[in-house]
């Protein structure tokens, strides 16, 4: 079980989307595990072939505890080993011809023809859309007795909810009868969506508890000159169709990410007392959730996307964060962290940093403001950008250097 | 189309975006950021969504005619065909 947020503990196995015998590859997605903030679609970082699936669907695991056996490669199969608890998704080594003579060969597993697939696009992976998959969750029904009646078979929502109501396939258990009700059970049991929300409370008070306890915050501020990025924005969305159109976020996203270049210290993570840069630039984008709660998921590599790319990217990262399903790579990979409070109204943000990132960006209001420039006054609008850094990693002078480089890159939106 | 076909697009395309909400309970005059909580990415969505639906493309500079759910109607009963 990955550890898919700073604050997670265990999560629960609700789908699995191989079984022995399939072959992935890296990023295939295997599973859904269910966290206290989202259902997370778990990709799998090695190739080979499933051996053993380990957990059970409904079963909750704590992080570090085996998921998988994946057989790599070339490898000889073998009996699982003992459960252990250091890697997620254990890959069997096993000595080839020349083992000690103390140790059984294992029997090779029979070779058995395993029963036809479920029909399911090569990639393992099941076609379903986010909300369908979020209501599927909710509601408990197992996709795999769901037919999909969307584009090329994908399950959408009102085939799940068709698979909810439907007469189920075997016979329900006989309830054994109650003889006297435990005085503790609540009179109702609170829809999913209120448990989730306390959950979600619950995981974001532990991660941002731990980052006030364990990182020592600086906090910098300055204003951005935003006139030349907000002309750039609506002249290229006049060129744009709808679809097409750009949020000046985007621009924001792109210029921290640059930005990282200069200051690699800010985009990275402090573990085992030392910082550890990290490899690419994915941006976490703070997302807030319509009823409260707030998730951060990654974009990946934000430095080398385009614009439209990271408009792209971020409508479908926001999508997904509302429905509440995401991928695991999103939730655990951010290497440093944007928060842009601006459409509340807010001028600035002083934000908690995600443990074990070092860094993050806060972005307020644009603002008409006065703005002399060149011995003359005039309005502008303005922003106020923030940084909220690790001491540990970083100091003052560097922060400094890290807003400069976004506001310098602001100023040169076409080269974003 | 009828002002009363226009307004049911306008609110199945919010309620897209605002599950939550009682749609029947919006105040018409009131700024609907306000009362439905909906930030730029879901103004852009909604914009998308007419523009799918009703085929009107609805250019930036006319956002602020779209604040309210009756500025919405008069906008787009002037350009729906």
């Amino acid at each position: 079980m990955p550890s898919l947020g700073a604050d997670m503990e265990a999560g629960t196995v609700i789908q699995w989307f191989v079984k022995p015998g399939d072959t992935v590859k890296r990023g295939d997605i295997i599973a859904v595990v269910d966290t206290e903030k989202a259902a997370i679609e778990i990709e799998i970082f090695i190739a080979g072939t499933i051996e053993t699936l380990v957990a059970h669907e409904g079963e909750t695991v704590p992080v570090g505890a085996l998921l998988a056996l994946v057989r790599t490669d070339g490898e000889v199969p073998a009996p699982p080993p003992a459960p252990s608890v250091a890697i997620p998704v254990k890959s069997e080594e096993t000595p080839s011809s020349a083992k000690p003579p103390s140790v059984v060969a294992p029997l090779p597993p029979k070779l058995v023809v395993p029963p036809p697939p479920l029909p399911r696009p090569s990639t393992g992976r099941l076609r379903i859309s986010p909300l369908a998959m979020r209501t599927a969750v909710e509601l408990g029904v197992d996709l795999a007795t769901v037919t999909g009646t969307g584009p090329d078979g994908a399950i959408t929502k009102a085939d799940v909810e068709r698979a909810a109501h439907a007469p189920p396939l075997k016979p329900q258990p006989v309830p054994t009868p109650v003889v006297m009700p435990p005085p503790e059970r609540p009179a109702a049991t609170p829809p999913p969506s209120v448990d989730r929300q306390a959950a979600m409370r619950k995981a974001i008070a532990a991660a941002m508890a731990r980052s006030k306890r364990e990182i020592p915050h600086y906090y910098l501020a300055t204003h951005i000159d935003m006139s030349r990025a907000l002309a750039w924005l609506q002249a290229e969305n006049l060129k744009r169709s709808v679809p097409e159109r750009l949020l000046y976020t985007v621009l924001l996203l792109k210029a921290v990410a640059v930005a990282t270049h200069e200051v690699p210290e800010m985009n990275g993570f402090w573990t085992d007392g030392a910082f550890k840069p990290g490899v690419g630039a994915h941006v976490g984008t703070a997302i807030s959730l319509r009823q409260g709660g707030l998730i951060a998921p990654a974009m990946h590599n934000v430095d080398k996307k385009s614009v439209d790319e990271i408009m792209t990217a971020l409508r479908d990262l926001v999508k997904r964060t509302r429905v509440g399903v995401l991928r695991s790579s999103e939730i655990s990979e951010a290497t440093i962290t944007v928060t842009s409070l601006g459409e509340q109204g807010v001028e600035a943000v002083f934000g908690v940093i995600y443990p074990p990132q070092v860094a993050l960006v806060g972005f307020g209001k644009i603002i008409e403001r006065p703005w002399a420039a060149n011995g003359m006054v005039g309005a502008r609008p303005v922003m106020m950008a923030t940084l909220a850094a690790d001491h540990r990693a970083s100091d003052g002078h560097r922060g400094g250097l890290f807003l400069a480089a976004i506001k310098r890159l602001l100023q040169e939106p076409e080269k974003l | 189309m009828t002002d009363e076909q226009i307004k049911t697009v306008v609110l199945r395309v919010l309620g897209d975006i605002a599950p939550e909400v009682a749609l029947d309970q919006i105040d018409p005059t009131t700024d609907l950021r306000e009362q439905l909580d909906i930030d730029s990415m879901d103004m852009l969505n909604w914009v998308v969504g007419i523009h799918e639906v009703l085929g009107v493309d609805i250019p930036e500079a006319d956002y602020p005619q779209l604040t309210t759910l009756s500025g919405c109607v008069t906008y787009l009963r002037a350009r729906v065909r």
